[in-house]
């Protein structure tokens, strides 16, 4: 008898267990409406400038910011479904086809900076100092590896740009497309002793762990530039519009212009605001 | 490199930092949560398959079986556009990136793992219990007991490898919670995140404590398991 009310207790607290999940859950999700869904690249979050921006915005508006740190593909899909209210990437060609289509509107410049070719020291290429085109055709010729984001991400679509400027078509023994983001491919090129192209920021703050040096930088062809877009209302009724457009809003001000160049990393300026 | 992450690990949990708790707290309890509802409808789900015959059940097993293995990021994905607001539930309840989507995609997860351990033990081992319980006159209350008395070992071995598989998943929870910090960053995607940013160290001492938490949690279920 006395066993039998021990486990019924037990089976009692599980179940205040669930229930009180249950409610921690739902609590978690009825505090929205102040909330703000923030679909953006893994190179804006880890470059640390969101963490200078938003506590400002959070500060000013009220609003508590979610941020969603994909790659551009995904942060653009995400906004194509509804489930974010507002978006901040760097492709302008996807970007403006996310307006044209309809799921965006209020496209906004914000900031750019630069994308720059990677790779060893020893630069078995020989491409430092040659300009863009000069410097993808001597890799194409095989004298080293060159890894590829490989993962439909801005710095990818800029790359097959660039590839395609050319007209290479990039493949071969010394191509190796990955799949991943600025982060690990960074750490994996310096591994192999591979080239690569990435954007100013993640390399700056990450340089002091890296034997990568910087080879080909400063030209044109090289420019990043970040967009803001809000997520149509007409065609997602239920998203944030207001603190889409707050935030659009926000990120365009004389303020935040301030922090965005004020923000160095490692003694580099990652952006420049627009 | 990995010394100095053992030495990081133990002053990280040591230092007092609240985030990291907050990290730590919310894996248990998305998966702690998951193996529980997976439990609840896993447990009865291979009770009454495991004792009955129904036609297609030669089918149900297999299925269930291949089922344990499912990939971790397709469950994500799935659950992460039926969740959407273009999906078919996200229309009208709306949990993307919340923790309870993460627990939605880790009960799919999980379930499997519990109801496939048990029915194998259940088809296995229950007859000659029932057949003797029937024999001594024990009422339909005193047999259920008795059942999951006996096939406890079972029950707990599913519970672990379920719990096991679901705390250390990163794929699925990535998808649907968005790792957003201080909201739905685990431990598994906080450890995908500093990996990224390169922080090695970190990553390896986020990971030594999740190896703990799974070490912790393993021995209590295994002395409660020969606990008599």
């Amino acid at each position: 008898m006395l066993k039998r009310t021990k486990l019924n207790g037990k089976i009692l607290s599980l179940f205040l267990l669930v229930v009180l999940g249950m409610n921690l859950t739902v609590a978690g999700l009825s505090q929205e409406r102040k909330e703000l869904v923030l679909a953006t690249t893994t190179s804006t979050r880890d470059s640390g400038l969101l963490d200078h921006l938003l506590p400002v915005f959070e500060a000013k508006t009220g609003y508590k910011v979610k941020v969603l740190a994909v790659g551009t593909g995904q942060a653009i899909k995400i906004g194509e479904m509804g489930d974010c209210d507002v978006i901040l990437v760097h492709s302008r060609a996807a970007e403006d086809k996310f307006v044209a289509d309809g799921y965006g509107v209020n496209r906004r410049d914000v900031m750019y900076n630069d994308y720059i070719l990677v790779g060893p020291g020893n630069d078995p290429a020989r491409i430092k100092g040659l300009s863009v085109k000069e410097a993808l055709r001597a890799l194409a010729r095989g004298k080293g590896v060159f890894i590829s984001r490989g993962d439909d991400s801005g710095t990818h679509k800029k790359e097959l740009e660039l590839w395609a400027s050319v007209g290479i078509k990039p493949e071969g023994q010394w191509y190796k497309a990955i799949g991943k983001g600025m982060g690990d491919t960074l750490i994996m090129a310096n591994e192999l002793g591979a080239y690569t192209l990435t954007d100013r920021g993640t390399y700056a703050s990450m340089k002091t762990r890296l034997d990568l040096e910087p080879l080909v930088f400063g030209d044109e062809a090289l420019f990043n530039p970040y967009g803001v877009i809000a997520v149509n209302p007409e065609r997602h009724p239920a998203v944030n519009y207001e603190g889409a457009m707050a935030f659009i809003e926000f990120i365009t001000s004389a303020e935040a212009k301030e922090i965005i160049n004020g923000y160095v990393v490692n003694g580099e300026q990652l952006f420049i605001a627009e | 490199m990995l010394l100095t992450s053992l030495k990081e690990g133990i002053k990280l949990i040591l230092s007092g930092n609240t985030e990291l708790y907050l990290i730590i707290g919310r894996s248990l309890f998305v998966s702690s949560m998951a193996v529980l509802i997976a439990g609840i409808i896993g447990i009865p789900l291979a009770f009454a398959a495991g004792l009955n015959n129904f036609p297609g059940k030669s089918w149900f097993i297999k299925i269930l079986y291949v089922c344990m293995g499912l990939p971790p990021v397709l469950v994500g994905l799935v659950v992460f556009i039926l969740l959407s607001r273009s999906g078919p539930i996200g229309k009208h309840v709306y949990l993307l990136f919340t923790p309870a989507a993460m627990i939605i995609a880790q009960v799919i997860l999980a379930l499997p793992i519990i109801t496939g351990l048990i029915i194998t033990a259940v088809e296995e081992k229950a007859e000659p219990i029932i057949l003797t319980c029937r024999g001594l006159g024990a009422n339909q209350r005193q047999l259920t007991w008795t059942l999951l008395g006996e096939l406890k070992l079972s029950i707990v071995t599913g519970i672990v490898a379920a719990f096991g598989r679901v705390i250390a998943e990163v794929g699925a929870v990535t998808l649907v919670g968005g790792d957003i910090e201080g909201y739905t960053r685990v431990l598994t995607t906080a450890i995908v995140l500093e990996s990224r940013k390169g922080n090695f160290e970190l990553a390896l001492a986020l990971g030594l404590i999740l190896l703990t938490i799974s070490f912790i949690i393993n021995t209590a279920l295994y002395h409660w398991q020969y606990r008599r």
